[in-house]
């Protein structure tokens, strides 16, 4: 330890990473293991059995299955809008900027009702929608729509500086070497933005997977069909059932903690592979 | 204005308010917003009245459980004001913050105003929904709030299974009437005002069942020429207690005014604060005066049918319990 000590440009590590570590404990660490606690009041066999019933199971298929496919929607898109919005200007890009952080700001309820007002059968866009057999109010798509929305910024937020950063001089010196548009795209950009992509789009499930108060107005909170993990916590706390409540939670927690890893894991395989291949 | 007057303003308000030190609060559920904003100035008078002394009541308004659990949890609320008795009763439960027997404390089992679950259809009932068998007929969409997390969708459920059991049916009819009315549920709303909400202004379902105070509420706002209220021949008395928490009031020296306030809901002038929002009020007196808002129909108690909240919680509504069955098998 003592070489790395030295090392150091800046002086303070130990006061600051002192200070991480107190900082995650008290905020994330703490809390975390106070549920994992909590759950020990159950014996393996009540656990197993309260985490496999057959709703919950539904609903972590529902809420992991949606979660995913509005990240990969928001990859898609995300990259699209980030795209768009740092080589291109055009009037009202500043607002367009804007509009993105949107839904950080938005009380997520708002979201909700919002979205469930306009995809109803009586909203504006439900109105068209559901006579050509789409439903999208009260459905699993609902849950799929309200986690699209929620989870927008974080693609562009995170691809948008390295596109900046990114300067056209390469592509062109691609297109000069003879290299079509998709093999520049496929080629030179698309390694460069991999890594923030990733972690967009990370960023976006994570995000997806705990949202609750935007999902419930639109799902339809159905058993079995369009209930989201989140909403099974809840209604075993209305019952006062904390211990059950805390067990779902400790799957979920396990899950996500296992996904975003291998995301993770992904990001670094991907990373070093481009670096090797340079 | 300039920032000296404001300034000295806001020094006044606070003093204001420093003065004015004796203050309750008052944790309830979801729908009793507008009631206490009409019940507590009433109190506050009555009580400047009789003893002299100002008192402010703080409401705070929330789902039932989530609101019981905050108190359970250490809020410090000197009342609590729910619509069902085992979300006061886990307050003895954990942490003993009340005695056991609260609920004898105050006539009525502590509960001073009732309501019932009724229906409401949209503008001259063109499914002809009329009693409680007409909701399971194919076609019919029925919007009933989560019984898992709301109080006011377990008394719908609870309603639709005693309404058979006092026609003369069996468990297993109740049950089998129950798991078909729940088919023609499109959407399970978590709380009441989500319900209304989806049935209003979404435009699903022919008919809500909710609270009979919820339903007036909604045709007060809306105006009468949207829906028409329709009373099933026999339905579910709700009682709504209410209980000081002794732990709280003993610490904040607070329970003569706490007790007072528990008591003005009985009160002549508090019942009739009630009946004008809609609630059943025990007062005879002031239940004939509003005759004609509460129409007398067969009204059977959680008690009477069901041996008490904790048992139906248990048999209906915990995990794995009938409601869960009728989704799951």
């Amino acid at each position: 330890m003592a070489s790395h000590k030295q090392k150091n440009v800046l002086p303070g590590f130990n006061l600051s990473l002192g200070y991480t570590l107190l900082y995650l404990s008290l905020i994330v660490l703490i809390p975390l293991a106070a549920a994992f606690i909590k759950t020990t009041e159950f014996t393996l066999a009540e656990f197993w059995h309260v985490v496999t019933t057959p709703r919950v199971i539904a609903s972590y298929k529902l809420t992991f299955g949606a979660a995913f496919l509005a990240a990969v929607i928001n990859a898609f898109f995300g990259l699209l809008t980030a795209w768009v919005l740092t080589r291109y200007t055009f009037p009202g890009k500043k607002l367009v900027d804007a509009l993105v952080d949107l839904p950080f700001a938005l009380p997520t309820a708002v979201a909700g009702i919002a979205l469930t007002a306009v995809y109803s059968a009586n909203g504006w866009l439900g109105s068209i929608l559901e006579p050509n057999g789409i439903k999208v109010a009260f459905t699993p798509l609902g849950v799929v729509v309200a986690l699209t929305f929620i989870g927008l910024p974080f693609v562009v937020r995170t691809v948008q500086p390295v596109l900046e950063d990114l300067e056209a001089e390469t592509e062109e010196a691609a297109a000069s070497l003879g290299a079509n548009r998709w093999q520049t795209f496929r080629r030179v950009i698309l390694p460069a933005l991999w890594p923030a992509l990733l972690t967009g789009f990370a960023l976006a499930f994570a995000r997806a997977i705990g949202e609750y108060g935007s999902v419930i107005f639109i799902a339809g909170n159905m058993p079995m069909v369009s209930e989201i993990t989140p909403l099974i916590i809840i209604t075993k706390l209305e019952q006062y059932d904390y211990t059950g409540a805390t067990a779902v939670a400790v799957v979920m927690l396990v899950i996500s903690f296992l996904l975003l890893l291998s995301i993770n894991g992904l990001q670094w395989w991907s990373s070093r592979r481009n670096s090797v291949s340079r | 204005m300039s920032i000296r007057k404001i300034l000295a303003i806001s020094l006044l308000t606070f003093a204001g308010l420093a003065h004015a030190d004796t203050t309750l609060l008052n944790v309830s559920y979801d729908v009793t917003r507008e009631f206490y904003k009409d019940f507590n100035p009433a109190f506050s008078k009555f009580w400047k009245q009789k003893t002299g002394e100002a008192v402010t009541i703080n409401q705070s308004h929330g789902g039932s459980s989530k609101q019981a659990r905050a108190v359970a949890d250490g809020l410090q609320a000197d009342i609590i004001s729910m619509n069902q008795s085992n979300d006061i009763d886990i307050l003895f439960e954990r942490g003993k913050l009340i005695p056991a027997d609260w609920q004898k404390r105050l006539p009525n089992a502590s509960s001073p105003t009732t309501s019932t679950t009724v229906f409401l259809v949209r503008k001259g009932n063109p499914k002809q929904i009329k009693d409680w068998d007409d909701l399971v007929k194919p076609g019919v969409g029925v919007v009933i709030p989560n019984p898992k997390t709301s109080g006011n969708g377990r008394y719908s459920y609870l309603a639709a299974w005693g309404a058979v059991i006092k026609k003369g049916g069996d468990e297993t009819k109740a049950r089998n009437f129950v798991a078909k009315l729940f088919k023609n549920v499109p959407v399970l709303d978590t709380g009441g005002r989500g319900a209304t909400t989806t049935f209003v202004q979404r435009g699903i379902g022919d008919v809500l069942l909710t609270f009979e105070n919820e339903v007036f509420l909604i045709k007060k706002e809306l105006g009468n020429d949207q829906f028409d209220v329709v009373y099933p021949s026999a339905s579910i008395l709700a009682e709504n207690p209410i209980a000081l928490v002794d732990k709280v009031v003993d610490k904040r020296k607070s329970r003569a005014v706490a007790q007072a306030y528990l008591e003005f809901h009985y009160s002549e002038e508090g019942q009739e604060i009630a009946a004008r929002h809609y609630l059943r009020p025990r007062s005879s007196a002031v239940l004939a005066a509003h005759k004609a808002d509460f129409k007398n129909i067969e009204l059977f108690t959680v008690d009477e049918l069901f041996g008490g909240w904790q048992k139906a919680q248990k048999t209906h509504f915990a995990d794995g319990g009938v409601f869960d069955q009728i989704y799951t098998n």
